[in-house]
């Protein structure tokens, strides 16, 4: 592997009731996180290749391992997003070097499918530092009761040479959704929006 | 006594490789289950408390389970362990004492007779209080390799009136663990202690 991991981390929620009302089935999201060495700690580095082409690599690892703790086939997923939080010694472009060029690809193939943009989010932080990791429909971005977002933090990571990088899956959207909008029965499927 | 009412669970897996030491051949993992009740008892002083204990074992096992299930499925596996609780504001810290006898018990029937006494932790906090769970060797306390703690929380929760639960598993000592103490092989077994 040309990435350097420390740590994998995978979390699983399952929602069973909210407001005193029954969610059922219950919601689950699931998220694998890996905790890598920046490459490029503490330097200005024009190239950022070795970045994506980390991101390619965990784009497959991540989005198994979500897959894997949901229990699921990858076509049985409903939802995605991804996300990374850099080390003080690294960049706001290193995340976005991982997350953009290459990360996507792997992960549809993992899915089956996966027509709509993966929404993401980036920022710099310490150990600790949260991530929210938004959520989009993987089929229509516009599935209005799959908006939503998971946070997900390691107590110890990203240390100052680090990077934490994220994928979100889930087999669900909201767990009590009316708010109208596109709904998931409704999906064309055809440019990723609808 | 009333129904436990839960609204969600988490579980969460890290696998750790290395901290900044050579990677671990088998890299130990740490696994929480957590789970998030409603606190029957929020809101008022009640003198009689104990009994919800009784009504708490079911979801104990059933998160023991979990966990061993989220490490592979094999109980062998398991080394170390911990509890912990959460008790939202409108609760008082001894709501989540009554977590220590179920959350014991739990385990060590799904571990077959560790010997151990579960180390716990417990506070008041509102959503997204992180909790650091501690972490012992399942059969000799004194094992210093498996002195261990494991971060967890979750972001929504617990809500004024919730109680958030925990259990922990490790499959191993620290990852670069040598400070010397007690070792794994030196265990005598007899009083959970040496």
């Amino acid at each position: 592997m040309k990435s350097k991991i420390r740590k994998i981390v995978t979390f699983v929620e399952e929602t069973r009731t909210e407001m005193g009302q029954p969610v059922n089935p219950p919601t689950r999201r699931a998220a694998a996180a890996a905790v890598i060495e920046n490459p490029f700690a503490g330097q200005y580095v024009q190239d950022l290749t070795a970045l994506m082409e980390i991101g390619e690599e965990l784009g497959t690892l991540l989005s198994e391992r979500a897959v894997a703790a949901l229990g699921i086939a990858g076509p049985s997923a409903e939802s995605y997003g991804k996300a990374a939080a850099v080390g003080e010694n690294g960049e706001l472009e290193h995340a976005a070097a991982i997350l953009h060029p290459k990360l996507g690809t792997p992960v549809r193939k993992v899915l089956g499918k996966g027509a709509a943009l993966i929404p993401s989010s980036k920022k710099r932080g310490g150990p600790g530092v949260p991530l929210d990791i938004p959520l989009g429909h993987k089929d229509a971005a516009f599935v209005r009761s799959h908006f939503d977002g998971m946070e997900i933090r390691v107590n110890d990571a990203p240390r100052a040479n680090e990077i934490l990088v994220a994928v979100a899956v889930t087999d669900s959207g909201r767990p009590l959704p009316r708010v109208g909008g596109l709904t998931k029965d409704q999906i064309q499927g055809e440019d990723g929006l609808r | 006594m009333p129904e436990v009412q839960l609204r969600k669970r988490v579980i969460i897996v890290e696998e750790i490789f290395h901290e900044g030491g050579p990677i671990a051949a088998k890299p130990p993992r740490r696994a929480a289950a957590l789970s998030v009740i409603h606190n029957p008892f929020a809101g008022k002083y009640a003198p009689e408390i104990a009994a919800f204990m009784e009504n708490l074992n079911p979801l104990g096992l059933e998160m023991a389970k979990s966990l061993v299930a989220a490490l592979g499925g094999d109980p062998k596996v398991v080394e170390g362990y911990g509890k912990g609780a959460i008790v939202g504001q409108a609760g008082e810290l001894e709501h989540g004492a009554l977590w220590h006898v179920p959350g014991g018990y739990a385990m060590r029937e799904i571990l077959g007779g560790a010997k151990a006494i579960v180390p716990s932790t417990k506070k008041v906090g509102g959503p997204g209080t992180r909790l650091d769970v501690p972490i012992t060797h399942i059969n000799a306390s004194y094992v210093r390799s498996h002195f261990d703690s494991m971060e967890v929380g979750i972001a929504d929760a617990p809500r004024a009136d919730e109680i958030l639960l925990a259990l922990v598993m490790t499959t191993g000592p620290r990852v670069h663990a040598r400070v010397g103490g007690l070792k794994a092989s030196e265990i005598k077994g007899e009083d959970g202690l040496r």
